[in-house]
């Protein structure tokens, strides 16, 4: 399937019945190698290597400060890497800066939730629609008839986003007022707004109970199927990733210690090893 | 959900109904002979007090970045300005088009001072960015206080020394005089091009905020990495906040000062800057309207505390200190929503029953 993507139009939002290509063999949308970062001395992450599939879920797992969220930094080059190469759809982003990224077609959320609070829900979505409203600053002072033909296709836009994770009602209503569930929701949206091909999630189950836990992974499901696009997460909820993930990478202290399916990384004697620490023998007394 | 698009239009239309209507109020109590000298002659500063503050509540309001240099945009602007208006005096006999030059010359001026101090400035945030425009702000009232400038018949000279150094011809004129500043200026300004000058701001500064640009200015200003990541370029926006600002700011400066025979470099102070700040804190950061009254009743007070003499600017402290405290007490708050003064982010008090 050949999609078009143009940063500057508004494409069509795909529709429900879209059936998922689930084929990692494909030629992939994220390809890393030996990605590495140091900060002073220390390396945070050293000799990193992943591929992910066009419409594939992976997740990265490990141990607190492991190096996870880093790896998300430098993806997003809010940290330069000091070594290694990021090709985004076979195009080295080497030279792009954070907002080049997402313009390039990676969207993410934040560990800890960065919404705009003090602008409603529906300007929050409008601004992840920013780069597809096509009008400028003078068309905006101005009131030109692209002031109003784009305001209205954000709007519609931003509408139908809001709709599919039923935040419709929710729309005039200050960001930094929503409930923490609602938040993370209209973060995932505003990231969604941006028209990703790789949606980053930083974990966006944190501080949810089991039934928001399997609501979240049901929309997981939902924006990977009817969005086609790849979805990295980076959890520690076990049961969320073992249950959608269908690749997931292990970290500890910055480097990989296993790849594979869920099935696989539970039996890993490393990851064990990583979580729960060496096996000493028992000694009776 | 339509509801809160409506209550902004509703509350930019108030905005311009305020001006239009203080407008012809004034113009009723000039044609009757019934207002005082001394406040008319401070008609057209209070205009031009007006459009600093609500440029200046662009970017402290609107950016979320203290400026504490505006005045010297205003210094530019005013200065710019008097060049244009007395080299075109010959040019141009239309007072009314010499003045609209003079204005957009000014504020084009300071613009682009706006663009290049902008440059080192806007990689600074918070307190940093507020101790560098405070020092650009006196870097400029110096500058301007070296300048020599003046025309003849060979055309326009420059000098850094003395009036002297410029060898102007017998029939010369020496328009800026050093630290004597700007001489022999025609008094070009009235109070109604301050009254369009308010609109032109007022049209520019609210149809930004309620535009595409605006909502990405605002979206830096609540969180700079998350606009990042959306694809917002931080970098141009808070640029586009900064230059807007001080364009305005120059056509005040330049409004100002066309509104006396002389204006000293000294006018345009770190005190200046702050007597705008003052209007915008007072206003409340981000609301326009509040910018508007707090600049007109800031420069009123002195006026009419001149009863007090001597404790007059202590009395216009103790009125500031009472606004302030009014303004953040809880109580006093919901007694003026109880009867009915919305506040102007009423949107966090919005619950789910009034989005019909």
């Amino acid at each position: 399937m050949n999609r078009v993507r143009k940063k500057t139009k508004m494409v069509p939002l795909p529709s429900q019945s879209i059936v998922p290509e689930r084929d990692v063999a494909q030629k992939p949308i994220l390809e890393v190698s030996r990605l590495g970062i140091n900060f002073g001395g220390l390396a945070a992450v050293e000799d990193f290597n992943i591929a992910v599939g066009p419409t594939e879920i992976s997740g990265i797992i490990g141990p607190n400060g492991a190096g996870k969220t880093t790896i998300f930094n430098l993806l997003t080059k809010v940290y330069q890497p000091t070594s290694g190469a990021i090709l985004l759809d076979g195009k080295d982003t080497a030279n792009m800066n954070t907002v080049q990224i997402n313009q390039a077609g990676i969207a993410r959320t934040f560990q800890n939730i960065r919404l705009f609070p003090s602008l409603s829900v529906e300007d929050n979505v409008k601004i992840g629609l920013h780069n597809q409203i096509g009008y400028g600053m003078f068309s905006g002072i101005f009131r030109l008839p692209r002031f109003f033909s784009g305001e209205r296709r954000a709007r519609e836009r931003a509408m139908e986003l809001l709709d599919i994770f039923d935040m419709t009602h929710l729309a005039s209503h200050r960001a930094g007022s929503l409930p923490y569930g609602a938040q993370r929701r209209l973060e995932l949206i505003r990231a969604l707004a941006t028209n990703p091909k790789l949606l980053l999630l930083d974990e966006p189950a944190a501080g949810m109970n089991p039934s928001e836990t399997e609501e979240l992974m049901n929309n997981i499901e939902k924006i990977r199927d009817r969005f086609q696009i790849a979805i990295m997460l980076i959890e520690h909820d076990m049961r969320l990733v073992m249950g959608i993930c269908e690749g997931i990478a292990v970290i500890n202290y910055g480097k990989i210690i296993a790849k594979g399916t869920p099935e696989e990384i539970q039996n890993n004697p490393l990851v064990i090893e990583a979580y729960l620490g060496k096996k000493k023998g028992y000694q009776p007394c | 959900m339509r509801s809160l698009r409506l209550r902004s239009n509703i509350d930019n239309l108030l905005t311009y109904g305020l001006v239009i209507i203080a407008y012809i109020v004034m113009r009723i109590l000039i044609t009757s002979g019934n207002i005082s000298s001394s406040l008319q002659g401070q008609l057209v500063p209070i205009t031009a007090y007006i459009v600093m503050a609500v440029s200046l509540n662009l970017t402290v309001g609107v950016l979320g970045e203290l400026s504490l240099g505006h005045a010297g945009f205003m210094s530019v602007g005013a200065f710019s300005g008097v060049i244009t208006a007395t080299l075109l005096t010959d040019t141009i006999p239309m007072t009314w088009l010499r003045l609209a030059l003079a204005l957009l010359i000014g504020g084009l001026i300071a613009g682009i001072f706006g663009f290049l101090i902008g440059i080192p400035v806007l990689r600074l945030q918070g307190d940093y960015l507020a101790i560098v425009t405070l020092a650009f702000g006196e870097i400029i009232k110096n500058v301007m206080n070296t300048i020599y400038l003046g025309y003849d018949a060979n055309g326009i000279r420059i000098s850094m020394e003395s009036a002297n150094a410029l060898q102007l011809a017998e029939d010369g004129k020496v328009i800026l005089n050093g630290p004597m500043g700007a001489i022999g200026i025609t008094k070009l300004s009235t109070f109604n091009a301050g009254f369009v000058l308010i609109l032109i701001t007022l049209f520019i500064v609210l149809n930004l905020i309620n535009s595409r640009s605006g909502r990405a200015i605002k979206a830096v200003r609540d969180d700079k990495i998350a606009a990042e990541s959306v694809g917002i370029s931080s970098w141009r926006y808070r640029m586009m906040a900064f230059v807007t600002s001080a364009t305005l700011a120059g056509a005040a400066g330049a409004l100002y000062a066309l509104n006396y025979t002389t204006v000293v470099a000294r006018k345009f102070d770190f005190n200046t800057s702050i007597l705008v700040l003052v209007f915008v804190v007072l206003g409340g950061m981000g609301n326009i309207r509040g910018s508007i009254i707090a600049a007109t009743v800031l420069t009123v007070l002195p006026e009419v505390l001149r009863a007090f003499n001597e404790v007059r600017m202590l009395v216009y402290a103790v009125i500031l200190i009472l606004v302030m405290l009014v303004r953040n007490n809880l109580t006093l708050r919901q007694l003026f929503q109880k009867i009915g003064i919305k506040r102007r982010n009423s949107l966090a008090n919005n619950k789910e029953g009034d989005d019909s």
